[in-house]
């Protein structure tokens, strides 16, 4: 009887077991198990506020129209990169659609892993290509097809607190050059107790420190590569600017600069620990915020600049639309919705202008609405993106698009490992120069595999 | 006069035993033998008994300061990342901490979806199902395994147990590509069966090791007997050995979930929109733009929830496992 009854207790677990198994098979709790027939998209993206607002939109105002249901994984950016990179090289197809970036999309495309938007998106109803400004546009064409469409966009520019600089009796111009504000840095460094010059990234990272360093190298006249791939890093000029950049963190820069990135500067610029940033315009958002501590006290005015005439950098969150994907149309009336005028309006309208994902559409900025909401700094931003030239944003020709990065797959380790070695130079235990003179020997090898 | 001082010792034991799930494994690691802290004990008893009662009892009182000093060490962490919880996210990220700001519930509002809309028990039920279902698998196979080494013992059994540990020698990220490919072409990317394997794999070899030693612990005796008065296999398995070892099995079951439950680098990887578990939810609350250190804590204790609500549970189990001599 006993026995009878641990062998049909084994077999119970054994069944329960399988049973689970079986049930296994299905899937997950997530996303695709709750789809019952409908069409859905599968979307990978970065965790940025302006991709929390979507998220919190989506069910309302696209889900509700089309029928389309979005299932949305969000990662921080470093997580999200290499999950994309692994996503659409093995082209594994359980993402439709990856935001990326203007880095990304030109090589991605270049090896067939992105869907072309100009048949669906750019033929939409009502999306209107030409309204998307002209430099972010071109960042994201290869061979004359649009493969990424911007979902918000970014220049850079100088930020500063403007009673600071009312208390020190000093004025800004509106088009700085490097050495103006380096004089201003010196004279506004302890103007208030605590208050440091400037602030600017030390954090090592191709798209922390280099993002501005690079844009302060290429109006020094500097490049990474000239037009023959022929690698510049050890050159006067990349030298010169990076010294200046440096010795401007050194003398009168944010205290524990080596680990400092936008994250940190923002912080110190909102709490003010510093009185100057040059850094992304994105950071408006923040900065003006109702609950920003400097609302109303921050002046912008254009990147500081040397030898060219405009210093911005060119960035954008995009969608891209993997070839693999098996919702090639749902995940298009997804890209067609989500980078458009109608979704901005619906933003404006649901959480306020000051949430719009803005930087990419001339409308934007020609909105009077949205001129009220930003009048302390949209002008100035849609100058530093308008500004940007992602096919010659220096003094001489470069090899293939990008103005703070080059667009090539090997640029991201290069980068990184070099601004590993000048963040050890802010921290003094090597200088800038040994740094470089490193780094050129890495930069010839990435350069030698593009000559040819 | 003896009064305080067993209260004093007996409050300072309390943080001791909080720890104590977390020292278990490595207990039961160090001491397969079984000999050990017993003796250590009363070569401590002896000591003290020898010194005259006043210092016996400054010793004692600073010997229970210590540890309270110890437990709260432990706990701060803890603690800190509960006050961070509670804090706006511009509070949370001040410097100085501003431990005085006042307190809200937001970022546990935004857990559930406040802020995004995304709600997290798809996230916690793929978690759930991975983590038990792999580990009642682990400890079917494992209980099973541990018995042919230990008890009807094959041959060569000693190499087995050194393959089963020599497979935990290659770094876990080295077999991510070869799994990943895998996986992709068999097309269970993102299922509950994937991760399911995955952990039942990864599990097995140290379930097996513990579970050897519990079993090792069994006085063959007592099998024999069972076997003598007719009882097969199966039988002396649900009947002698499981309820013989099951501070063993708990122990192990506790430490097959919570590894499970808290692996992220395989379920960042292999898992997407459909199986992701609570830990990929986890890094969600992560942004390089904007603050989110109050979110991230807030998310952070209510996934540890389960791990510690089955750390109590299995509490007076686990600290039995932990003196598994007591079945001799």
């Amino acid at each position: 009887m006993k026995q009878k009854i641990t062998g049909r207790a084994v077999t119970a677990a054994a069944i329960g077991v399988v049973g689970a198994l079986t049930l296994a098979g299905c899937g997950g709790a997530g996303g695709s198990s709750s789809g019952g027939g409908n069409e859905e998209v599968n979307v990978l993206m970065v965790n940025n506020p302006q991709m929390q607002d979507l998220q919190k939109l989506t069910a309302d105002h696209f889900t509700n129209d089309t029928g389309i249901t979005v299932n949305y994984t969000v990662l921080p950016e470093n997580e999200v990169r290499a999950k994309i990179g692994q996503e659409f090289s093995a082209q594994a197809g359980n993402y439709d659609v990856a935001s990326m970036s203007n880095y990304e999309v030109p090589t991605y495309a270049e090896n067939g892993w992105l869907t072309s938007m100009n048949d669906g998106v750019v033929d939409a109803e009502g999306f209107n290509q030409d309204d998307i400004l002209e430099p972010m546009a071109e960042s994201m064409t290869y061979q004359d097809q649009i493969y990424g469409e911007p979902f918000y966009g970014e220049g850079s520019f100088l930020m500063y607190r403007k009673d600071i600089f009312e208390k020190a009796g000093v004025t800004m111009p509106d088009n700085p050059t490097w050495d103006e504000v380096a004089d201003l840095a010196e004279e506004v460094d302890g103007a208030e107790k605590g208050t440091k010059g400037i602030c600017l990234r030390g954090l090592p990272g191709w798209g922390e420190m280099f993002a501005p360093l690079t844009t302060v190298v290429n109006t020094f006249g500097g490049t990474w590569f000239d037009e023959n791939w022929d690698a510049q890093v050890d050159s006067k000029e990349f030298k010169e600017a990076t010294n200046f950049y440096v010795d401007l963190i050194k003398d009168h820069g944010e205290s524990g600069a080596p680990q400092a990135g936008y994250t940190e500067c923002l912080t110190n610029l909102q709490q003010g620990n510093v009185a100057m940033w040059y850094d992304s315009t994105a950071a408006t958002g923040t900065l003006e915020a109702d609950d920003s501590p400097v609302k109303g006290k921050i002046g912008y005015v254009a990147a500081p600049v040397k030898e060219t005439k405009s210093s911005s950098w060119l960035y954008t969150w995009a969608w891209g639309i993997q070839a693999a994907g098996k919702n090639q149309d749902a995940a298009k009336q997804f890209v067609a919705w989500a980078s458009s005028q109608d979704y901005e309006e619906t933003v404006a309208e649901e959480l306020g202008w000051q949430h719009v994902p803005a930087g990419k559409r001339a409308s934007t900025y020609e909105n009077p609405e949205y001129q009220k909401a930003a009048a302390p700094f949209y002008k100035q931003t849609e100058e530093a993106i308008e500004s940007a030239d992602p096919k010659n944003p220096g003094v001489q020709p470069r090899p293939t698009l990008g103005v703070q990065f080059v667009t090539i797959p090997e640029f991201a380790s290069l980068a990184t490992g070099i601004s590993e070695d000048i963040s050890s130079a802010i921290a003094g235990r090597t200088t800038v120069d040994k740094a470089l003179e490193q780094g050129q020997k890495e930069a010839e090898k990435v350069g030698d595999k593009y000559k040819e | 006069m003896s009064t305080p001082d067993t209260t004093e010792s007996a409050g300072a034991a309390d943080p001791a035993r909080a720890d104590s799930a977390a020292a278990t494994d490595s207990a039961v690691a160090a001491n397969p033998g079984g000999t050990g802290p017993g003796d250590a004990d009363r070569s401590r008893q002896k000591a003290s008994a020898q010194r005259r009662p006043g210092q016996r009892r400054i010793g004692k009182v600073l010997l229970g300061l210590l540890a309270w000093l110890t437990g709260l060490l432990f706990v701060s962490p803890l603690l800190w990342m509960l006050l961070t919880s509670l804090h706006a996210e511009t509070d949370a990220s001040t410097n100085p901490p501003s431990f005085f700001a006042p307190l809200t519930l937001e970022s546990y509002s935004n857990f559930f979806g406040g802020s995004s809309g995304a709600s997290p028990w798809p996230y916690l039920i793929n978690s759930a199902v991975a983590a038990i279902v792999s580990t009642l698998i682990v400890l079917a196979l494992s209980t099973m395994a541990a018995y042919s080494l230990a008890i009807r013992r094959i041959k060569r059994w000693s190499d087995v147990l050194f393959f089963l540990l020599s497979t935990k020698m290659l770094p876990m990220v080295a077999g991510l590509l070869p799994v990943y490919l895998v996986a992709q072409m068999f097309g269970i990317l993102d299922t509950w069966l994937l991760l399911i394997i995955i952990y039942s794999a990864m599990n097995m070899p140290i379930a097996v090791w513990m579970m050897r030693s519990f079993l090792a612990e069994v006085p063959i005796e007592v099998l024999e007997a069972a076997e003598l008065d007719g009882a097969r296999l199966p039988r002396v398995f649900m009947k002698i050995l499981l309820p013989l070892t099951a501070p063993g099995l708990a122990a192990t079951a506790l430490i097959c979930f919570i590894f499970s439950w808290n692996e992220l680098l395989f379920a960042n990887v292999l898992t997407s929109t459909a199986a992701a578990t609570a830990p990929v939810f986890l890094t969600s609350f992560v942004t390089s733009q904007g603050l989110f250190l109050s979110q991230v804590c807030a998310a952070s204790l209510i996934i540890s929830v389960p791990v510690l609500v089955a750390g109590i549970a299995a509490q007076d189990k686990l600290v039995q496992g932990l003196s598994m001599g007591a079945v001799k």
